[in-house]
């Protein structure tokens, strides 16, 4: 047993220790802090895409409690700049400053004694709008003349180009595949908004923010920037934290405000997001579009890929991963878990009047995902070959892991071509298929694979490749025995979901041998914890569990030094285990022992003991920056009702393999997830807009999430490859379920559809997509 | 976003009521679509008169030839059958699947009838019933048909200063089959289309009822009613992909009828 045997260490299916409390509602999220003398915040937005800001009036009795850019002269904007060559600077104010560039952008910041004043106010000042031309589409952006912002030439934020010249390919290749793929654009969902209650404290001299916040160290670095005050005058706290996906992870415009307004005024200030801000005006992520040229030979070897990719970045870029994120990670993840060796790949990110576009859960990768899979699709298709064979003939084989593909993506370790056989076998194929062949009637179903794998926990090299302002390094964590023996340990990373309070104390327990119940993860506070860059893309197990196992090996060494002097044995010889101190004769001390002696009968110590203590800081990174490479095989069935274009979800398998899993439970929670989110991006979810960039779907009425009521059941077969670069073998995993639906969903359909000569080509495919395209079939 | 302020008086008798809609205030019944557009400032009245418990609006009445809901009686209730259902079972069914249970608690027959939504329920199932509502107001009671009852998108013959107290239901024959289907996308989630189909024999009755059509719905009765609901389909200005869902409903709901 990966564990030990103990049933709590490493590898075990412990029960969530924090699901205790959030069962039972006893979980403290921001929305539930009080604080004596509290007031309200909320935020005129602008009703318009693009307008210059002309006369704000503001009446009489209310000007005290209106802000506006004209009051914040000694805020700085939000600036998230990248290093790439080329990338575009823009700043984003933090109230409207001149014109708005999307709607919901805020204009003015009213603090009254309750919510609902604040938006009565709100509704009583007065803006001379002065319109602008809206730019609501990517492609027309690129052409206009309008610009988001003045001082550039055009809309581009970015170009990326991978460039080769694939002409003798094109002149030989005997199959060619096009395809011109577009993604919805989508808001992120977590069921708790954001939020922000942040106070002055005089004694401190100090700002104390609580929010919703994924990524607090980060935040803190921001608000620092904006604000002009050092990070020892800013302490965030993130305290439960109900679901981030990435949303939690950027600075908002208001985290800023509302740290300049709590001084400002002396009093302590709130700001609870609501669903509206949420849909209209802040969490957007995702849109894409692909034009993809594939070149194959007979067998189905895809011989060369050309892609031009487009990314619809909003009108900002968001701190800190800035605009150049989804765009760069396009060009350098398409290629996905094959083979091949030729590859041009051209990508935009372009300025548009709505919201900036934000990481979500599998950033980029959901979206390469479904590009690279409907071309594996469509070369089955023009080869005759089956669906899963096509893809086996090109994927990276596990005998030559480590495998550099094409991009230069070291992949670490695997079975790829098995994760697929796998899925494949579980789903079977071949009675779908008769079931197929049967089938006349209005009601068809489809077959649908995918394949991907989920770069990691990636460091220093690369982020500073990107050049934006968060640059992870070594990650830290604190391990500390109090008197009575209780583990304390303190990590950066924040955990919102994703289990860290059991899954670290697992870790503890795998060295030091302390029950899990006796370990206390303190996360969540810049105050409490080591600098770190936070929990996002897939790598707070890789990098917060291999720095809390360093730093409970050091601890167990300074432990056992004093537990063999309390035995009267040699240094060398005591082992720990089990939450205790055990002599070769097997004699013991408990750690409780142990740290009664440190703290409370220091007289006792050996004369030579290290006076460090027991508490210790240690830093991890793992032995490469490249990250870690999950992968996973997603295989599902679907029944199309051509009639209506609904699509039902039949079976749905996954193989995937995280390498070792510190909590394979956990580990399947967020597969699970994950693939609900997949789900919703393949079926649902979609923000559009009007001409003018209007949002048209501001609220969950017209917003649609996929349910429990949509979500199939979900057969997960895992594997266990462990990554030759992390502590205990383990993989970044986080993201891995919401990247595989939509390429397996959206193959699924369009293998349904085909017999009927229709084909879905974009995101998410709703009825209407599947109705106009069986109406272009003649259907 | 928040409510703007308003005052809530809570009505004992349908007098008081009506003497309070008379002086401003705006019924709140179940609050399952007013309270979002109070949230979103959509609706800003200045009084609402809490009309969910009044003795009137809560009870039922049964006749030989009809059975009558008062217009406080919830979702959840005919969903879990504490009123007669005429049909033998089918709006409880139909009950059953409106949005979600916590939805259903509170949301009660009269406010969906009044909000009159294209896309809700009971304006079709009724319709097809051929259900009435009894309204009260500043000039007495009177009864509206529910086929003539909606003249647009949450549109109705409803007046201000006037409650509507009942919806009456006539009880088909043996024999009779109402037939009933729904698109939706999610379980919870408003139709995209809906068709419901009253075929009574005994009384000689075939009316068909199609909803979700962004307006009043299609209404036809007599024996070529279907096909008669099909053309107007045809002739509906809404998009291509809209109407064949319309089209796929009704032919469904036809289908169940003649099965
Ligand atoms: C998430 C969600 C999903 C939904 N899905 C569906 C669905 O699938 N199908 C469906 O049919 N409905 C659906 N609804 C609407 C729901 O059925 C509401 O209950 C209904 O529309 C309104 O009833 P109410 O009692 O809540 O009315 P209220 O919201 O209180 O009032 C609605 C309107 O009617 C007026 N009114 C209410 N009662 C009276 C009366 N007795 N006399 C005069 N005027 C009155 C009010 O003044 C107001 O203008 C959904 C609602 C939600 C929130």
């Amino acid at each position: 047993m990966a564990d030990g045997g103990s049933g709590k260490g490493v590898g075990a299916r412990l029960p969530r220790k924090e699901d205790d409390r959030f069962l039972r509602g006893k979980g403290r999220f921001v929305a539930d802090i009080r604080i004596p003398g509290m007031r309200e915040v909320a935020f005129l937005r602008g009703p318009i895409a693009h307008a210059r800001i002309g006369a704000i009036t503001v009446p009489e009795a209310h000007r005290a409690a209106v802000f506006t850019a004209s009051d914040l002269t000694d805020v700085a904007p939000i600036r998230a700049y990248s290093g790439l060559k080329g990338f575009r600077r823009s700043d984003q104010p933090v109230l409207a400053t001149g014109k708005v560039r999307h709607v919901g952008e805020a204009v003015a910041m009213i603090v009254a004694a309750t919510r609902a004043e604040a938006e009565d106010i709100a509704g009583l000042i007065d803006i001379a709008w002065e319109p602008l031309p809206a730019l609501v589409d990517m492609a027309e952006a690129r052409a206009t003349t309008t610009r988001v912002h003045e001082e550039w030439p055009d809309n581009i934020v970015l170009e990326t180009f991978v460039d080769d010249d694939l002409s003798d390919i094109a002149a030989t290749a005997p199959i060619v595949i096009r395809r011109s793929l577009r993604t919805a654009r989508q808001c992120m969902s977590p069921i708790e908004g954001r939020g922000v209650v942040a106070e002055w404290d005089g004694r401190l001299d100090q700002l104390v923010m609580w929010s919703s916040a994924q990524m607090p160290h980060i935040t803190r670095s921001g608000l620092s920037e904006c604000l002009g005050l050092d990070h020892g005058q800013i302490r965030v706290i993130s305290p439960d934290v109900g679901g981030g996906f990435g949303y939690k992870g950027i600075l908002l415009p208001e985290e800023v405000a509302l740290g300049w307004l709590a001084r400002r005024i002396g009093a302590p200030v709130r700001w609870i997001e609501d669903r509206f801000e949420q849909l209209s005006a802040n969490a957007n992520c995702r849109e894409h579009a692909y034009e993809l040229t594939a070149y194959a030979d007979g067998e189905g070897t895809l011989l060369a890929l050309d892609c031009e990719a487009m990314v619809d970045a909003g009108a900002y870029s968001s701190y800190p991963f800035s605009a150049c994120l989804e765009a760069a990670q396009i060009a350098s993840i398409l290629p996905g878990p094959y083979r091949f060796g030729r590859y041009r790949c051209r990508t935009f990110s372009v300025a548009t009047n709505k919201p900036p576009i934000l990481p979500y859960r599998g950033v980029a990768r959901t979206g390469v995902c479904y590009a690279i899979e409907t071309v594996m699709d469509a070369i089955a298709e023009a080869t005759g070959i089956d669906i899963e064979t096509v893809r086996q003939r090109n994927l990276v084989r596990s005998e030559e892991m480590p495998y550099t593909n094409v991009t230069n993506k070291v992949f670490d370790s695997g079975d790829y071509p098995e994760a697929l056989r796998r899925a494949a076998a579980a789903l079977d194929i071949p009675t779908l298929r008769a079931q197929q062949a049967s089938e006349t009637g209005p009601v068809r179903t489809g077959v649908g694979l995918s394949i991907f794998c989920e770069q990691g926990a990636h460091g220093t090299a690369v982020y500073h490749g990107w050049g934006i302002p968060m640059v992870p390094g070594h990650e830290q964590a604190q391990a500390r025995l109090t008197p009575d023996g209780v583990l304390e340990l303190r990590i950066g990373a924040h955990s919102h979901g994703q289990g860290m309070e059991t899954s670290l104390a697992q870790v503890a327990h795998t060295i030091l041998g302390i029950n899990p119940a006796a370990v206390r993860l303190v996360h969540g506070d810049t105050a409490l914890t080591p600098y770190s860059t936070g929990t996002w893309g897939s790598r707070s197990a890789v990098m917060s569990g291999g720095a809390v196992a360093a730093a409970c090996e050091t601890l167990a060494k300074r432990i056992a030094a004093i537990g063999a002097h309390l035995l009267q044995a040699e240094a060398g010889s005591v082992r720990v285990e089990d939450g205790s101190v055990v002599a070769p004769g097997g004699a013991s001390v408990t750690l409780r022992e142990v740290a009664h002696t440190w703290y409370r009968a220091p007289q006792l110590l050996p004369r030579d003991v290290d006076p460090a203590g027991l508490d210790v800081t240690a830093g991890y990174k793992p032995l490469s920056d490249g990250g870690t490479f999950s992968y996973a095989a997603h295989a599902c069935a679907v029944t199309v009702d051509t009639e209506t274009g609904f699509v039902t979800l039949g079976r749905y398998v996954i193989a995937e393999d995280g390498g070792v899993c510190l909590n394979p439970m956990i580990v399947d929670g967020q597969v699970l997830g994950g693939t609900a989110q997949g789900i919703g991006t393949a079926l649902y979810e979609e923000m559009p807009y009007d001409g003018e960039a209007q949002p048209l779907a501001a609220s969950l009425a017209d917003y649609l999430l996929p349910g429990a009521g949509e979500i199939p059941r979900i057969a997960i077969e895992h594997m266990e490859t462990p990554s030759p670069l992390t502590r205990f073998g383990q993989k970044g995993i986080g993201e891995s379920g919401a990247i595989g639906p939509p390429a397996a969903i959206a193959n699924a359909v369009n293998d349904a559809l085909r017999p009927l000569g229709a084909r879905v080509d974009a995101l998410p495919i709703t009825p209407r997509r599947i109705l106009e395209a069986l109406a272009r079939a003649g259907r | 976003m928040k409510a703007a302020a308003f005052d809530l008086v809570r009505p004992r008798t349908v007098a008081d009521a009506l003497a309070a809609l008379a002086d401003g205030a705006r019924p709140l019944a179940g609050g399952q679509s007013l309270g979002p557009m109070l949230n979103f400032r959509l609706a800003t009245p200045e009084r609402l008169a809490d009309i969910r418990t009044l003795a009137a609006l809560r009870a039922h009445a049964e006749t030989d030839d009809t059975i009558t809901w008062g217009a406080a009686v919830t979702h959840a209730e005919v969903e879990d059958g504490r009123v007669p259902d005429p049909t033998g079972g089918t709006l409880r069914a139909i009950a059953g699947h409106i949005a979600y249970r916590a939805v259903r608690n509170r949301g009660t027959v009269g406010g969906s009838l009044a909000h009159a939504d294209p896309a809700a329920d009971w304006i079709s199932a009724l319709t097809a019933l051929g259900g009435s509502v009894r309204i009260a107001g500043p000039e007495g009671e009177r009864e509206e048909a529910l086929t003539g009852w909606m003249s647009g998108a949450f549109a109705t013959q409803l007046a201000e200063g006037e409650l509507l107290l009942s919806v009456t239901i006539p009880r088909p024959r043996p024999g009779a089959r109402l037939a009933y289907r729904k698109l939706c996308r999610k379980e919870g989630e408003f139709a995209m289309a809906i068709a419901a189909v009253l075929d009574d024999p005994a009384r000689a009755i075939r009316r068909v009822v199609v909803g979700a059509t962004d307006g009043a719905p299609i209404i036809a009765e007599g024996a070529d009613a279907g096909p008669r609901a099909h053309a107007a389909i045809d002739a509906w200005p809404g998009e291509a992909w809209k109407a064949r869902l319309l089209h796929v409903s009704l032919d469904r709901a036809l289908g169940d009828i003649a099965a």
